[in-house]
């Protein structure tokens, strides 16, 4: 599958070759899991089996949960209160659920920003990049549905709010919203339909992960210097590279294994520490919540949106410009989504030629504010809309376009790049060396070899 | 500079998430060192029979506890009543049967009942719907290090009136230290040595806050301790199976790294 030079699979027994002249899955699998990979890959590199764990963690509690759910506005929340009540081990499978989701995100944040900072994102992995931004949109959606479930206070109005961003699109927002909500208001054909695409996108993000999986393998992976496999032969290649099994597996399920102990001892110990209490109070359409604060993981777009208020310049231009059709809350979506956007098109908004910003003096700079930025939307989206953090908010938005749309593009015109490694093989040997010179524990470790 | 950038950003996360939570705007919460925090925490048996006593005789005048089964108060991990105190106690209570369509005495796989007055909300899960104070600086920190949650709020409310009333549009309000806003429309539910405890337990008004806030976290998560234990069993086996694939991972790469030394 992948352009790197490799064996591939060999049927040797009678059996074997019947098969495989009539469906090569087995040749599917073994080019799969044998794939040449960059020896060099750091820990960076572990997040997408951990993404991967994560998805097969929430299908497989969530269709546990599902099992003694009830999608019904009088019962869906004495439902989950059977659940943690009376289901033998239900209390665990809904906390796991719980904080699945959050696991989930961090790991795709932190999934992201690496592609962002090495350079992961460019030619010729454009296609991997897009299809991973439609997963994390598409986990946005199912996490966001997901949190209606329960119906409790902030499953409520967390929806009756982000249905009301549709709403806020001129001339047809409104007939958007009734449809989207199957009425006037959030209510219990909200409820269902929340609930039947709750159970279904899971299964739409399998098959984009396929795809995903599918395009990075045919291009190979990337790795933190950004130089390509050399592909000249299968002996040339062998140099750079070393197969995903065993090597990459087990260095993954280690990685893996190290998480789930932080993991386990969260969903033990601390189970609500990330959620909000008022989920804990049934839903109710007469009492609005005193803040309503969406997940840790929506904070930072939560921010993005809620910064263009209507006595910001941009806001008041583009109103000006379109006669009033762009308003404050119309302006806050678009730019809530296009924060979005302009990440999925960092491919075609970077210039620099150099992959990795290990080798751009200029980037790294930029890259760390970009971090910081991420973090700061993310407090300042749990604060209240108001000044000091109104202000707050507007400068970090104003900072994520700006890398995107500016730094980007500006960088690889003006940014003198350092020299990069000519192969994998040579930065590999580099990192490697000082190590195994001095370290005491590489000898105990090949005498049993 | 990745491994750094990537470590300061999850530090920082979790400081915002604390804020989000902090984000409830509250009163004056003092910390209470209950004996179901931390990992190895666990619900005090006596305690929670002692709580449960104040609920009935105080609280259950107008609150209710609607999500609980009666039968639960024998489970291990909580009150663990015997099966016939259980018996006994759920046959004070009268339920409607929409099957018989009319009231009867309370079977122990009957949940208690709803609460009595339409304002008076009920408590099942009220010590986990109201932990969105934490500070300081809603960071979230008293949460994670000392525990402080929703039963520290109860206690806090409990013994928080001051003793000023005010009245609002025919309403009476009470002003309270640890209520948002400073007023509440609930009447000091406690006063010290409002019910007598059979093990001689002290029944100030302090206690009694602390036991039936112990209570309620139990009422809220009745599962705590075996989802503790749960949790502690998986944090060791998943140490054993890190340990051992940080072996394996060791002995795998030796060669491959190694071999461009040598």
């Amino acid at each position: 599958m992948s352009g790197i030079p490799h064996d591939h699979y060999e049927p040797k027994t009678g059996g074997e070759k019947w098969l495989h002249s009539r469906l090569p899955i087995v040749g599917l699998l073994y080019d799969t899991i044998m794939i040449p990979t960059p020896k060099n890959l750091n820990w960076m590199w572990i997040w997408g089996i951990v993404l991967t764990f994560c998805l097969a963690l929430q299908i497989v509690t969530g269709i546990i949960l599902v099992m003694h759910y009830t999608p019904h506005v009088d019962l869906a929340f004495a439902s989950i209160e059977h659940i943690m009540r009376n289901v033998n081990g239900g209390h665990m499978i809904r906390y796991l659920h719980m904080n699945g989701a959050s696991l989930f995100f961090l790991a795709v944040y932190l999934h992201i920003f690496r592609g962002l900072y090495y350079g992961s994102y460019k030619a010729p992995r454009e296609v991997t990049w897009i299809i991973g931004m439609l997963i994390y949109l598409m986990m946005m959606g199912t996490a966001f549905m997901g949190y209606v479930l329960p119906w409790g206070q902030m499953s409520f109005w967390g929806a009756t709010v982000i249905t009301g961003l549709f709403g806020a699109i001129p001339f047809i927002g409104e007939s958007i919203q009734t449809w989207l909500l199957g009425g006037p208001a959030v209510d219990n054909a909200t409820l269902n339909r929340f609930f039947s695409l709750h159970y279904l996108l899971p299964f739409v993000i399998a098959a984009l992960v396929a795809v995903h999986i599918w395009a990075f393998h045919t291009t190979g992976n990337n790795n933190p210097t950004g130089v390509e496999v050399r592909r000249g032969s299968k002996a040339e290649a062998e140099k750079d590279t070393v197969p995903f099994w065993p090597y990459f597996v087990i260095k993954d399920l280690f990685a893996l294994a190290l998480i789930m102990v932080i993991f386990f001892a969260i969903v033990g110990f601390m189970p609500n520490y990330l959620g909000h209490p008022d989920n804990y109070i049934e839903a109710n359409p007469l009492v609005t919540p005193a803040f309503i604060v969406p997940e840790w993981y929506f904070l930072p777009f939560y921010a993005i949106l809620r910064a263009f208020t209507s006595d910001v310049w941009v806001v008041m231009f583009a109103s000006w410009i379109t006669g009033g059709i762009i308003d404050a809350k119309f302006f806050g979506v678009l730019a809530m989504f296009g924060a979005i956007i302009v990440m999925a098109l960092a491919p075609w908004l970077d210039t620099s030629s150099v992959r990795s910003g290990r080798y751009r003096p200029m980037f790294k700079w930029w890259f760390a504010l970009l971090c910081i930025d991420f973090v700061v939307l993310m407090w300042a989206g749990a604060m209240p809309a108001e000044p000091p953090y109104s202000t707050i908010s507007l400068i970090g938005s104003a900072y994520w376009f700006a890398y995107f749309l500016v730094i980007l593009p500006l960088l690889g015109v003006i940014e003198k790049p350092q020299p990069q490694p000519a192969t994998i093989e040579e930065d590999f040997a580099v990192n490697h060396a000082k190590k195994s010179d001095g370290g005491a524990g590489a000898p105990s470790a090949t005498p049993a070899e | 500079m990745f491994k750094k950038l990537a470590i300061s950003a999850v530090a920082a996360l979790t400081l915002s998430t604390g804020a989000a939570m902090a984000a409830g705007g509250a009163g004056q919460v003092e910390d209470v060192d209950f004996s179901f925090e931390g990992p190895f925490g666990a619900f005090d048996q006596n305690q929670l029979q002692r709580g449960l006593q104040v609920y009935t005789e105080v609280c259950a005048a107008c609150h209710g506890l609607k999500y609980v089964p009666l039968r639960t108060l024998g489970d291990e991990g909580g009150p663990h009543l015997p099966e016939d105190q259980v018996r006994a106690y759920a046959a004070g209570y009268d339920v409607y049967d929409a099957e018989l369509d009319e009231f009867r005495t309370a079977k122990p796989t009957d949940h208690f009942p709803g609460s009595n007055l339409e304002a008076a909300p009920d408590l099942s899960m009220m010590a986990k719907a109201r932990a969105g104070f934490s500070g300081p600086y809603g960071t979230g920190l008293n949460q994670l290090f000392k525990g402080m949650g929703g039963p520290e709020y109860i206690v806090s409310l409990l013994v928080g009136y001051t003793g000023e009333t005010k009245t609002q549009a025919g309403v009476t309000l009470y002003e309270n230290t640890a209520f948002p806003g400073g007023w509440i429309s609930m009447a000091p539910p406690l006063y010290g040595e409002d019910v007598d405890y059979a093990d001689g337990h002290s029944n100030s008004m302090q206690s009694e806050a602390e036991d039936v806030a112990a209570f309620l976290m139990w009422t809220a998560e009745p599962k705590m301790m075996a989802r503790k234990q749960a949790g502690l069993t998986g944090v060791i086996f998943l140490t054993v199976l890190t340990v051992l694939l940080y072996l394996t991972n060791k002995r795998i790469w030796a060669p491959v790294k190694g071999k461009k030394t040598s």
